[in-house]
């Protein structure tokens, strides 16, 4: 079977600059990563900050180079690629619309920029594509003449929908995309994204940190803990019953609108990860509720069982 | 009324913010809160939420005009009080935290020496027992060895710290009102818990009347007693926690409540409800409901003026529709 896109044990080093001495341990932002994600699905990933979430996705745009490992498009390894070849498989859309549009270039433009850089389609068939791209995201050929600043910010971020989706790309990159807009506009946003999926086939890596969009949108859940995925299962089975303690401590911290319950306790206590300084063992060992004395030593397996992945020696032993 | 709104901390009454007599930001805006409780402002961003509480505060920029029938705190009118006076009162009886606790920590002091100043310059505390007391309050955050932090700058701690760091110095000289805006908003969701678990307690344990802004549903429900939703400079609807969740009446509260997605509710891939369109600005003279064009059940009579409607047990709403209205019957 060929994923639409295969991440095979993906690493990314960032050295520390500035010290005197040059003692700063390198960060390992992204730590062996690998899932492989069948056309048409939607993998949401979710993490704290720091986590790697974004730099996985800087990864696999291409905007960051590996330090080890593998990522394939359609069976197609993306090492060495063209960038405009690169460009037909993935685009991105980024979580603020405000700086991902050039405001000197007209919105028509915009879109079209990708069309007008892979240069082998003639002018009119540019603005033809361009036209039906927008129309299909819901911006009029009347706004299609205008600035991004003249523009709010649902109506950006459907332009850089319409921008990602003119080349009909394979995977659609979504970092963050309606965490800058307010609650009525990223349900339009989210109910386009979805629709468009269906309709045109897309398969989309979702990075949020927002569990309940997540839960909304995505078809698989992959949760990402100082560099590593350290649980991965289908949506629902993931938030019906999370196994990895750390998943278990995201899910109870998100507070739906029922006045009938509290503020949750998370049970985290007061450590915060730290990428510059990985514990042994377990990485999620200082901060977890059910750590027992061989978390702090053994580096957990990657467990895989029924589509799932757990990263935790509560499930190795049980 | 309840008993405890007879006497509260704040009273604001018709409050009315104009931005350079072009935008009407705040539109007669009325609201009180109680010690001891928790009433959040709930909207958007332009909302004129963030605003009102700037108003109180007398913070706003120049060129932004205030005027209300009264802002009242402990029975002081705010309104007729000098900068001298006002200045006197924020950081001591009236704190206030922010959203971006980065922003609003000076980088080029020392926790100690920050949290300390607010205590020498409102009760001339000389910097030793300044000191102590900032200590003591750290500790009282959640912050493990605050000798330590005290003597660090604010780059040093992450974003959690840094606001249990500003929750802190809001508390130095025991203040009877603390306004918060969007205290989590820029904090992981882990992170917000912790945060708002400790701002509840603090709140109970000292009597608080915390006035709470936040465009999270979430946050509301879990932390309110209290809610003000509002739209377009107004306070649309406003009542107990639960009465307003439990039967939510404004069109644009429903619309709202209908939006975001609730993990085990909304179903995986379905269309979320939505709100069409964006908001609205406000200009001067604008009449009726400034709901009316994103409104599903909007009529021609919404451009007139739109009455407050009762919805039983302090529960009010700014709309023409009845309480028990449905889309069918408004149609």
């Amino acid at each position: 079977m060929t994923y639409a896109i295969e991440v095979r044990n993906v690493h990314r080093e960032f050295k520390q600059s500035g010290g005197i001495v040059r003692l700063r341990r390198p960060v390992r932002a992204v730590d062996g990563v690998t899932f492989s994600l069948p056309a048409g699905d939607v993998l949401g990933v979710v993490g704290e900050s720091g986590c790697g979430k974004s730099t996985l996705a800087r990864l696999i745009m291409g905007l960051l180079p590996l330090t080890s490992g593998e990522i394939l498009v359609d069976g197609r390894s993306l090492t060495g690629m063209d960038r405009r070849e690169r460009a037909r498989l993935i685009q991105p859309v980024f979580q603020d619309p405000f700086s991902s549009l050039n405001p000197r270039h007209r919105i028509r433009d915009i879109v079209g920029l990708p069309l007008a850089s892979q240069g082998d389609m003639p002018k009119a068939r540019q603005v033809d594509r361009v036209m039906e791209m927008l129309a299909r995201v819901g911006i009029s050929s009347e706004m299609a003449e205008r600035m991004p600043g003249q523009l709010s910010g649902g109506q950006r971020q459907r332009v850089a929908i319409a921008r990602a989706l003119v080349l009909h790309p394979r995977i659609v990159v979504c970092d963050e995309p309606t965490s800058a807009l307010d609650v009525s506009v990223q349900a339009q946003i989210l109910n386009l994204l979805t629709e468009l999926r269906r309709e045109l086939g897309l398969t989309y890596l979702f990075i949020s940190h927002n569990l309940a969009v997540v839960e909304h949108i995505a078809t698989e859940v992959a949760v990402m803990y100082l560099g590593r995925i350290v649980e991965q299962a289908p949506a629902q089975e993931l938030f019906r019953t999370p196994a990895h303690p750390y998943t278990r401590a995201l899910l109870s911290s998100v507070l739906t609108p029922d006045p009938a319950l509290g503020i949750p306790d998370v049970g985290l206590g007061d450590a915060y990860p730290d990428p510059t300084n990985v514990p042994p063992g377990c990485r999620f060992h200082p901060r977890c509720p059910s750590a027992f004395a061989e978390c702090a030593v053994t580096m957990p397996d990657n467990i895989r069982k029924d589509g799932r992945l757990v990263e935790c020696l509560l499930a190795t032993t049980s | 009324m309840t008993a405890s709104l007879q006497d509260p901390v704040l009273s604001v009454a018709n409050l009315r913010v104009s931005i350079g007599g072009r935008t009407e930001a705040v539109r007669g805006m009325s609201l009180a809160v109680a010690r001891g409780e928790t009433h959040c402002m709930v909207g958007e961003s332009g909302c004129g939420k963030s605003i009102s509480a700037l108003s109180v505060m007398n913070l706003l920029p120049r060129g932004i005009i205030r005027t209300a029938d009264h802002i009242r705190f402990q029975g002081q009118d705010l309104l007729a009080m000098s900068e001298r006076q006002m200045s006197r009162l924020r950081g001591d009886k009236i704190s206030m935290i922010f959203q971006e606790p980065m922003t609003s920590l000076n980088p080029a002091y020392t926790i100690g020496s920050q949290m300390s100043e607010v205590l020498e310059r409102h009760r001339r505390a000389i910097r030793r027992q300044a000191m102590d007391r900032a200590a003591e309050l750290l500790a009282r955050v959640g912050i493990t060895a605050p000798g330590m932090r005290l003597g660090q700058y604010p780059h040093q701690l992450s974003g959690g710290l840094r606001q249990r760091v500003m929750i802190a110095m809001a508390l130095m000289c025991d203040p009877e009102l603390l306004i918060a805006d969007e205290p989590t908003t820029a904090l992981d969701v882990t992170v917000q818990a912790q945060i708002l678990r400790l701002l509840q307690k603090l709140q109970q344990e000292l009597g608080l009347a915390l006035l709470l802004i936040t465009h999270d549903l979430g946050v509301v429900a879990r932390m309110a007693q209290r809610v003000s939703v509002m739209y377009a400079g107004e306070v649309v609807e406003t009542g107990a926690v639960g009465d307003v969740f439990a039967a939510p009446t404004h069109p644009y509260t429903r619309g709202l409540l209908d939006c975001i997605p609730v993990p085990g509710k909304t179903q995986t891939g379905e269309p979320l409800g939505n709100i069409p369109g964006m908001v609205p600005r406000i200009p001067p003279g604008f009449a009726g409901c400034g709901f009316r064009d994103r409104c599903m059940s909007a009529a021609p009579e919404c451009a007139q003026a739109v009455p407050l409607r009762d919805a039983g047990g302090d529960h009010s709403y700014l709309c023409r529709l009845p309480p028990d209205w449905t889309r069918a019957s408004a149609a």
